[in-house]
This record gives C-alpha cells, sequence and structure tokens, in this order.
C-alpha cells in the first residue's frame, strides 16, 4: 500500500486534523512503513473465515422504555468551552 | 515492613484487629507520596482531602465491626482514564486537561462502595495509546525500580505507584497490554480479565471491542480481592456479561497437581530477550514442582496478531475519539474563525502525536475503498486468532508466556520508533484479540536489577482457574524483591 | 422524448417512546435547551449506550405492517461524522443487516393500485438542534441543544419504484396511515415527527435503465413534496434537453419559492466510515417473538375500512372519512359496540361528533361513545326528536353530564300523547285558514309549513310522526 501525500490530506480532513508540512511527510512515511507491516496479512487468504465484532457471545440486551432523571442541565455544561444561557456555542457553521 | 509497602488483605487483618486505622494508612501513602513522587510522577491529580474523609469514614465502619470487605480503607490509585465525579479526568490528554467529570463510572462506584480510598488519579499513556507511559500529554512516569527507565504503559502511573508504595493497589485498562506489561516491568501482579468480566462504564474509550478494566496489586491474593470487588455485570454496558462472579479469593487453594499449562512456541521465539526467556522458563520448573504438566502448544495466528490489533484498535479509537470536538467539553482553540478550524485546530493542538498518529491510521482503515482489505480482514483475523486460542484451551487449563520480550527499557529509547514500540506488545496482543484472560506476575529481575513478569493466559470467564494458578506459582516462587526506591 | 420520473423516498419517522433510544432521558421536549439530557446523549467521555427494548418492538410491528422480512440476526452500526449537533461524532445507526428487509406497501394513485417496494426499515437516533445567530450567511454563532439527541427514530427507505409526485404523496400518506394506526408515531409532519427525503431521477418512458439522481431534502409537507418533485422532474427534464446531465448531489427545497437548489456547503464528499458497534451487542429476533408482535399488532386503516363497507355496509366514503384518524375510528366503533346501529353511528361521528371536535378540538369532547349510542337510541324509540337530540348531544360533547338528565332538564321529552298533539294541530289550522285552502287546492308543499308550525308550538317537543298522521288526518276531512 502507498501511502502518498494526497492520501494523507484527505484522511486528515476526514478526521478533521491539521497538519504542518513536516507532520505531513512525517505522517507518510511512518504510515507508510506500519502499514506496509500490516501488509503481513495479506498472505492469509481467510475470504471464508466470518468477521468477529464482538468477542463474547452475548446478544438481545435492552433497556425498559423507563424515565430517568436527566443530568442536571448546569453539570452537563459545566465544562462548556463556549455557552449561551443553556445551549452550548459553537463558531459560525459555514465551512471553507 | 512500612504500612505502605503492605498488602490489601495484610492491611485488612491489621484494620479488623484494630491494629492500625485507614487514617494512619493514608496519611502514610500521601506521606510516601510526597518523598517519593517527584522522581516517579505517578500522579496526575491527588485527591487527598477526599481520601482522608473515605479513610475516616472506614475507621468509623471498623470501630463499628460492620466494615464494608477487605477493600475497606485500603487506599487506591485510579487511572486517569476512569470517569470521577467532581474529579478532574483528563486521560492524559491536553484536550482534557481542564475536564471534570460530571459522573462516576460503574468501577469506581464500585470501589467506593467497597470502602476504598481514593488517593488520586494516576498518569497513563494519552488515551491508552502506548506502552511506555513517554506519551502522556503532561509528562511521563518514572519506572520507581530505576527511574532512568519507562514504567511501561499505558497502566504506566498504576504500577509504579503501586511499585512505589505510593497506592496500596490501582486500577488500570488494558487494551493490547496496557496492565500486564506496566506491571511486569515495575513488578507487580496485574491482571486483564475476560472482555464483559468488568463493566466499561465510565471508563473513557480507547478500543471499545478490546479495552477492559483490572487491578495491579502486589501479590495474586490481592488481585483476587479487587477483581471480586469489581467484575459482575452492569446494566449500563450492553457488553458486560451476565455470568455470575465466582468469590475469587476464596478459591485460591494453591492446589494445581495435575493441571496443564501450555508453551506456546510463537511466544519463545525471535525478539525475546535470552535474560527474560531463562527467568520465564524458569517459571514453568516451578509450576512443575506444583504438579502442573508442560505441554507444547502452537499458536500459529500469534505472528497477525500485532497487524491486526494495529488496523482494530485504531479504526475503533478513531470513531471514540470523534467526540473530542471542543463543542462540549475540554479544550477549544479559541480563534477559530469557523466551525472547521474550530475542529482541526482544537484536534491538533489538542492531541499528542501518537494519538493522531492512530487516529490516521484507523480512518484509513475505515475509508472507502479500504475497509474490505483493512478493517474487514483484520476482523476476519480476529475469528483466526480467537479460535485458535479456544482449540489450546481445550488442550491445557491455562498457556504461559512472556508478558513482554525485554525489561524495562530507557525512557526515550524507542519514542521516535512507532512501530517497533507497537511490536513490543507481540505476547499480550493476542489475549485483548481473543477476548481470553492473561495476569502478569513477577517471576524475578533482570541482570540489571530490573522486574521480569511471566503472563499466564486462561480461557473466557475462568479467572478462578489464572488466579489459582498464578497463586500456586507465587507460593512457590517466595518473597519477591522490595523495589529500592 | 417524452420522460418519466423515479422516485426513491428515504423516510424517517420519530417513534413515539417515552425514553431516549440509549438513555433514559425523556422525549418529550418543550423544556430549556439542554435539560433532557445525560452523560450518555451528551456523549460524555467514557459512556456507553443501551438499547430500548420498544423501539426494537415498534419496528419489527412496522416491519409485519408493511410485509417485511425480519432479519435473524441484525447488528447496529457507527455512521461517522463530524458536526455539532451530533455529539458523539458518530450517529449509531443501522448498515449492514438492518432489522427489517424486502417489505413492500400497496397505493392508489390516480385510481391504480401499485406495490411500492421497501428495501430496509432501520433504527437509528436522531441528532440534535441547531440555532443561529442572525442569517445562515453572516451569523457569528451557533447554538447547539442537544434535547432531541439519541431520540430513537426508524429509517424506511424505499425501492425506486415511485413513478410520479402523486404517488409519492400516496405513498408518504400510506406510510403516515400504517404509524398512525400502529401508535408507534405521530405521524406529525409539520413538527417532523415524520420527515422525508427523495431520490429522483429521470428516464425516457418506457426504459428500464437509471439515470443520475439528486436528493432533496427539506419537504416537510405533502404538498412540499409534490411541489419539490413536480420542480425537480420539470428541472432534470430541461438540463437533459438541453444536452445538459444531471449532477448527483444534495438539493434543499425552499418552500417560499417553491424550487429546489443545490447544498453546495455539502458538496464535500461524504466517507462515513461504517462499522460494526462494538457497544451494542447483536439483536436476535426469533419466530416467537415475531409472532408475538404479530399477534399484538392493531387492525389497520385498509383492514378497518374493508370492514366498515363489508360488514357494516357503510359506503366507501363514510368509511374513508370515520377512519381518517384512528381515535376516531375507534370512537365510532365503540359507539357501534354500544347498541348503535353502524349507519346511525356513522352519520353521529360524521356529523355532530366531528363537527364539534373540529370547532373545539378533540381535548372537549366529554361526550362518551356509550352516551352517543344512548342518544341514539332516544331518537330511535322516538323518546326525543331529531332536533331535540341536536341539543342533547352537544350539551353532553361540552359537559359528559348523562343525556337522559338532560333531556329531563331541559324538557326535550318528545310528546307523543295522541290528545294533546291533536289540540295543538286544530289551533294550527284554525290559525291559518288561507294556508289550509290552499293545500285543499293540491299545494302539498304548504303541509312541510304546517308541521312545522306545530313542533314550534310544542317547542319541538312533539312527535313529528304522529303530528304528519294527525295533520293529514284533519286536512282530509
Amino acid at each position: 500500500m502507498k501511502i502518498t501525500p494526497e492520501l494523507v490530506e484527505h484522511v486528515a480532513n476526514l478526521a478533521r486534523l491539521e497538519l504542518s508540512g513536516e507532520e505531513k511527510e512525517r505522517m507518510e512515511d511512518q504510515l507508510g512503513k506500519i502499514l506496509e507491516y500490516i501488509g503481513l496479512l495479506d498472505e492469509l487468504d481467510i475470504s471464508d473465515v466470518p468477521p468477529t465484532s464482538h468477542v463474547i457471545d452475548v446478544h438481545n440486551v435492552f433497556r425498559e422504555d423507563e424515565v430517568k432523571e436527566s443530568l442536571p442541565v448546569g453539570k452537563g455544561l459545566a465544562n462548556a468551552p463556549e455557552r449561551a444561557g443553556t445551549a452550548f456555542k459553537v463558531p459560525r457553521i459555514i465551512e471553507g | 515492613m512500612k504500612l505502605y509497602n503492605k498488602t490489601i488483605h495484610d492491611l485488612h487483618e491489621d484494620l479488623k484487629e484494630g491494629r492500625v486505622s485507614s487514617t494512619r494508612i493514608t496519611e502514610d501513602v500521601f506521606q510516601r507520596i510526597d518523598d517519593v513522587d517527584d522522581q516517579v510522577r505517578a500522579y496526575l491529580t491527588l485527591t487527598r482531602e477526599s481520601a482522608m474523609e473515605s479513610a475516616d469514614e472506614a475507621d468509623e465502619r471498623y470501630r463499628k465491626g460492620d466494615f464494608l470487605g477487605q477493600l475497606d480503607g485500603i487506599p487506591m490509585a485510579v487511572k486517569d482514564i476512569f470517569m470521577t465525579d467532581g474529579v478532574k479526568t483528563t486521560c492524559g490528554s491536553k484536550i482534557l486537561e481542564n475536564f471534570i467529570a460530571p459522573y462516576d463510572g460503574t468501577v469506581v462506584a464500585k470501589v467506593k462502595d467497597s470502602g476504598a480510598v481514593i488517593t488520586g488519579k494516576v498518569n497513563m499513556d494519552e488515551f491508552a495509546m502506548g506502552s511506555s507511559n513517554e506519551n502522556s500529554g503532561f509528562f511521563p512516569t518514572h519506572n520507581p525500580w530505576n527511574t532512568d527507565m519507562v514504567p511501561g504503559g499505558s497502566s504506566g502511573g498504576s504500577a509504579s505507584s503501586v511499585a512505589a508504595g505510593e497506592a496500596i493497589c490501582a486500577l488500570g485498562t488494558d487494551t493490547g497490554g496496557s496492565i500486564r506489561q506496566p506491571a511486569s516491568h515495575c513488578g507487580v501482579v496485574g491482571m486483564k480479565p475476560t472482555y464483559g468480566r468488568v463493566s466499561r462504564y465510565g471508563v473513557i474509550a480507547f478500543a471499545s471491542s478490546l479495552d477492559q478494566v483490572g487491578p495491579l496489586t502486589r501479590d495474586v491474593r490481592d488481585c483476587a480481592i479487587l477483581l471480586k470487588a469489581i467484575a459482575g455485570h452492569d446494566p449500563a454496558d450492553s457488553t458486560s456479561a451476565k455470568i455470575p462472579v465466582p468469590d475469587y479469593p476464596s478459591l485460591l487453594t494453591g492446589d494445581v497437581e495435575g493441571m496443564r499449562v501450555g508453551l506456546p512456541e510463537e511466544y519463545f521465539g525471535e525478539g525475546l530477550d535470552p535474560e527474560v526467556e531463562e527467568l520465564v522458563r524458569a517459571a514453568v520448573t516451578i509450576l512443575e514442582k506444583r504438579g502442573m504438566k508442560p505441554v507444547p502448544i502452537s499458536l500459529p495466528s500469534t505472528r497477525y496478531a500485532v497487524a491486526t490489533y494495529y488496523i482494530i484498535a485504531p479504526a475503533e479509537a478513531s470513531s471514540n475519539l470523534a467526540r473530542y470536538d471542543g463543542v462540549r467539553y475540554g479544550v477549544r482553540y479559541p480563534e477559530a474563525k469557523g466551525l472547521m478550524e474550530m475542529y482541526k485546530k482544537t484536534r491538533s493542538q489538542g492531541f499528542g502525536v501518537e494519538v493522531q498518529r492512530r487516529i490516521m491510521l484507523g480512518t484509513f482503515a475505515l475509508s472507502a475503498g479500504y475497509y474490505d482489505a483493512y478493517y474487514g480482514k483484520a476482523q476476519r483475523v480476529r475469528t483466526m486468532i480467537r479460535r485458535e486460542m479456544d482449540e489450546a484451551f481445550s488442550k491445557v487449563d491455562v498457556l504461559l508466556a512472556p508478558t513482554a520480550p525485554t525489561a524495562a527499557f530507557p525512557i526515550g529509547d524507542r519514542v521516535d520508533d512507532p512501530l517497533r514500540m507497537y511490536l513490543s506488545d507481540v505476547f499480550t496482543i493476542p489475549v485483548n484479540i481473543a477476548g481470553v484472560a492473561g495476569i502478569s506476575v513477577p517471576c524475578g529481575l533482570s541482570s540489571e536489577g530490573l522486574p521480569v513478569g511471566v503472563q499466564l493466559i486462561g480461557p473466557s470467564f475462568k479467572e478462578e482457574t489464572l488466579l489459582n494458578v498464578a497463586y500456586a506459582y507465587e507460593q512457590e516462587r517466595g518473597e519477591f524483591p522490595e523495589c529500592p526506591l | 422524448m417524452e420522460y418519466e420520473p423515479v422516485i426513491g423516498l428515504e423516510v424517517h419517522a420519530q417513534l413515539k417512546t417515552d425514553s431516549k433510544l440509549f438513555c433514559g432521558c425523556s422525549t418529550r421536549f418543550g423544556k430549556e435547551p439542554n435539560a433532557n439530557t445525560c452523560p450518555v446523549c451528551l456523549g460524555m467521555p467514557g459512556v456507553l449506550p443501551v438499547l430500548n427494548r420498544k423501539v426494537v418492538q415498534y419496528t419489527v410491528m412496522m416491519g409485519l405492517a408493511t410485509n417485511c422480512r425480519i432479519a435473524g440476526e441484525s447488528i447496529f452500526a457507527r455512521k461517522n461524522y463530524f458536526y455539532p449537533d451530533l455529539p458523539k461524532g458518530y450517529q449509531i445507526s443501522q448498515y449492514e443487516a438492518p432489522i427489517c428487509e424486502d417489505g413492500w406497501v400497496e397505493i392508489k394513485a390516480n385510481g391504480e393500485a401499485r406495490r411500492i417496494g421497501i428495501t430496509r426499515i432501520h433504527m437509528e437516533e436522531d441528532a440534535g438542534k441547531l440555532v443561529h445567530e442572525g442569517a445562515f450567511d453572516s451569523s457569528h454563532s451557533s447554538f447547539v441543544d442537544l434535547n432531541r439527541a439519541c431520540v430513537p427514530l426508524m429509517e424506511i427507505v424505499s425501492e425506486p419504484d415511485i413513478r410520479s409526485p402523486e404517488e409519492a404523496g400516496a405513498y408518504m400518506r400510506k406510510l403516515r396511515d400504517i404509524v398512525i394506526y400502529l401508535g408507534i408515531c405521530d405521524g406529525n409532519m409539520e413538527e417532523g415527527s415524520l420527515r422525508c427525503d427523495a431520490n429522483i431521477s429521470i428516464r425516457p418512458r418506457g426504459s428500464d435503465t437509471f439515470g443520475t439522481r439528486a436528493e432533496i431534502k427539506n419537504m416537510n409537507s405533502f404538498r412540499f413534496l409534490q411541489a419539490a418533485l413536480e420542480y425537480e422532474f420539470e428541472r432534470q427534464v430541461d438540463l437533459i434537453r438541453d444536452d445538459g446531465h444531471v449532477v448527483q448531489e444534495t438539493r434543499l427545497f425552499d418552500s417560499n419559492r417553491g424550487v429546489t437548489s443545490s447544498m453546495r456547503s455539502k458538496e464535500e464528499a461524504h466517507d462515513y466510515r461504517y462499522f460494526p458497534e462494538p457497544d451494542l451487542v447483536p439483536l436476535r429476533i426469533g419466530p416467537d417473538w415475531v409472532e408475538q408482535v404479530r399477534q399484538s399488532l392493531p387492525e389497520s386503516r385498509d383492514e378497518k375500512i374493508g370492514r366498515y363497507v363489508g360488514e357494516m355496509k357503510l359506503s366507501e366514503y363514510d368509511a374513508q372519512v370515520l377512519t381518517s384518524d384512528p381515535v376516531t375510528a375507534r370512537f365510532f366503533e365503540n359507539v357501534v359496540r354500544g347498541g348503535a346501529k353502524p349507519k346511525a353511528a356513522s352519520n353521529w361521528v360524521m356529523g355532530e361528533f366531528m363537527r364539534l371536535v373540529k370547532e373545539a378540538g378533540v381535548e372537549a369532547a366529554k361526550i362518551t361513545p356509550e352516551q352517543v349510542a344512548h342518544i341514539i337510541m332516544l331518537v330511535e324509540t322516538q323518546a326525543i326528536s331529531g332536533s331535540a337530540a341536536k341539543a342533547v348531544f352537544e350539551q353532553v360533547f361540552d359537559t359528559g353530564q348523562d343525556p337522559d338528565r338532560v333531556v329531563k332538564e331541559q324538557g326535550l321529552a318528545q310528546v307523543s300523547d295522541e290528545g294533546a298533539i291533536r289540540e295543538e294541530v286544530q289551533r294550527v289550522l284554525d290559525d291559518h285558514p288561507d294556508d289550509v285552502a290552499r293545500f285543499r287546492a293540491g299545494k302539498q308543499k304548504v303541509l312541510g309549513f304546517l308541521v312545522g308550525q306545530v313542533m314550534k308550538a310544542t317547542k319541538g317537543k312533539a312527535n313529528p310522526k304522529l303530528v304528519n298522521e294527525i295533520l293529514r288526518e284533519l286536512l282530509s276531512k
């Protein structure tokens, strides 16, 4: 798997990370090495093996439809970087 | 022996007999913290005041004879990954530098209900990503056996605090070895229980399908005591199993006569320090003296475990860490002109290098066009590794292996080579991938005087067997040297 | 060349549960921002979701009502994207292995019955609400309210089987009827309990290929849905006719101008990086569970209409009106159960009852179906007249009082005493000699006037049948 600067840029954008030019280069290099190592898995033909997303055999876990007390609104907002009344405040949405 | 170096079970006897008070023990531990923590740097936050209050309450209970159990009045350090109501909880990250948790996680609530005295929050690799504690967003923790060395990670603060007498026991989490490896490096006992044995509610998620909470203690009995206190189904964690919790401490008989211990050949090959190998093999001999039969075993998929792990864990992490966006909590980049800039600056300035690397890796592994070749494939290999492990446990009761390929390494030694750092988890990672249980028990000192651990691995939800074998080993091994600090 | 639209709808229905999908916070709004939140729906570090059983129950109900196959095993997935109204940075939804697949509903459009296929139905959590300061383009800040975050939604995805805006409207109405009758969603489009996105492309009529499609959002009424699709169809036809091509994009419907326009800000390529949600375990819905839900399904609107027409011999029109909402239908059925004949019950429910409900609102209705049945019985036994009955009905509707008591208190009991009526009739005849003469000269219409005079004189209490008989008798002398 060849890691290109464009791919690093694209992935950083998806992940909402901003990398400097130097950081991008280092990322490209390190991701390349890690993915090269991960390429070890290519020697396996396991298309007939089912995937495991849950390692224990548990299913159908529910809660009943009962209302529980919410967090006191001040406590939920206590860590907010910026707030207005009881709402979280964020910079304008327009992107770019 | 100093109070701060005693075990939970010894201190409990002392408390019960009125020979000592929890207040006294707690003061002693805090004195020890004051004396040595500038060298060890295990703690991020001390909760001295509330600890003294808890100790006082415990003493009141002991006076009345209605103590809550063996943990009552025992000072305990908590990894900063656990949400603790009203206490700063950073997960070792700058992005949560100012974050006060608004609730107690289930495990924290459980140990509080058992009367444990929480001394504070201990250091860790940022978001539990690391094997040396050098990835802490604040400062690295040092190994109490030799402060030039790393304590291991990510639960490095937990392991070093117990080793240095800065806590009697500690809570940690283990996603790829994060309890067992630092336990090995710091000469303490550390256990990763079966996935689903302990609730993850209130544990800041790294990789949800791999994360598990576990104890770090001075000996196996303490480990059994702490596991008993934290294990069990939690309605708030759908992945916690509804399987009854055995009374682990009372099942420690030390009788392992006729049991079979598997030696997976893949764990004794390339990359294993010969000195470590010698100490680990000596542990086999010790178990043989107790009547256990060594059985050679092969787990050929072991060679794929690290590659599998470094797809699954970063993929899940990339999603778990999306919530740190500067909107509802955490440190926000203050001068952003728009939303996109706020997101990007907040996250790139808040997260450390390793965290960003793993977010990148995981985002890539899940992205369109790559999912099947990476995440999808890793999940299939996961099945293979798990099946192989299950099959091994149809032949043997436990597996025995090194915990880490080497003893603790010098601080700064591996920071520039992430892949080399990743490979140091080669013996612990398969346990998380298979979801089974593993424990690291100190088995000797290297020629440099650094502790080495032996790892025992047991089948799912058979922690009592694993603990009993570890206990038998510990009895036969004898007293482990005290940390020189 | 003639073109036809190819339309598929993605409908989101908010499920009527008391608590949210993955936590115990209330789903009732109206409180201050973020009052209905907890660590789980705020996406605090360390939290885990736990699935609300009722949401599964409701979604299976919907699946069965729309002829879907209920998956034996189904899983949740994370849909990853950043937006301030999405607390965790991912939405818990279903991707592979949704709970219901391969269903259909039958719609009628332009008098023709058609089957619209349903690809899948799945469960997911709603996002929060963003409020913008000032105009959208010039605002400096936005405000996040997470009261709505984690409220349960069910997404119903249709096959691209819809061939006209009218059919799209009919399909939407059908889904609305179904969810309302199942009692799992209030079906209110204006308030957003039922939302709809449309995928539309065009192709030469009769072709079986698919063109490039546009996705349209923000159509919050049946009227807007049709208007948006009509506009978009014309737009795409014009584009193709001008040798242009349709761009695959998301478009927003502007209901003020009646046009759709491109949502440029969202043009960024989406890559949701779905993967199985590790915090939730798989769902296994065995045949027993499915059967249990099937048994519990209430009668659908179509079934009711069939029964009203078939068994109760009502007209198709009456059946449609009575079933326009399940509350009215249930009321009507209880009137019948209370002893009224279906036709009479239908007349009273469609007439007085629906008129008063329309005026005063359904909450104002104090009258019970049993009371309606009793009033109908009073009319049929001639204990009160039809006009008196209306007065009684209105009074009972407002107050819930016993109809018999109202009749008694207001002296509305019908006079059937022949002697008394004969006296009244004679008096009226004596007072109107001209009219009597006109009747005898063949003006039959005058009879109605004379009946009216008698009723007036008796304050409406006289039995009109008797009044008629006696009038005719005396006039023929």
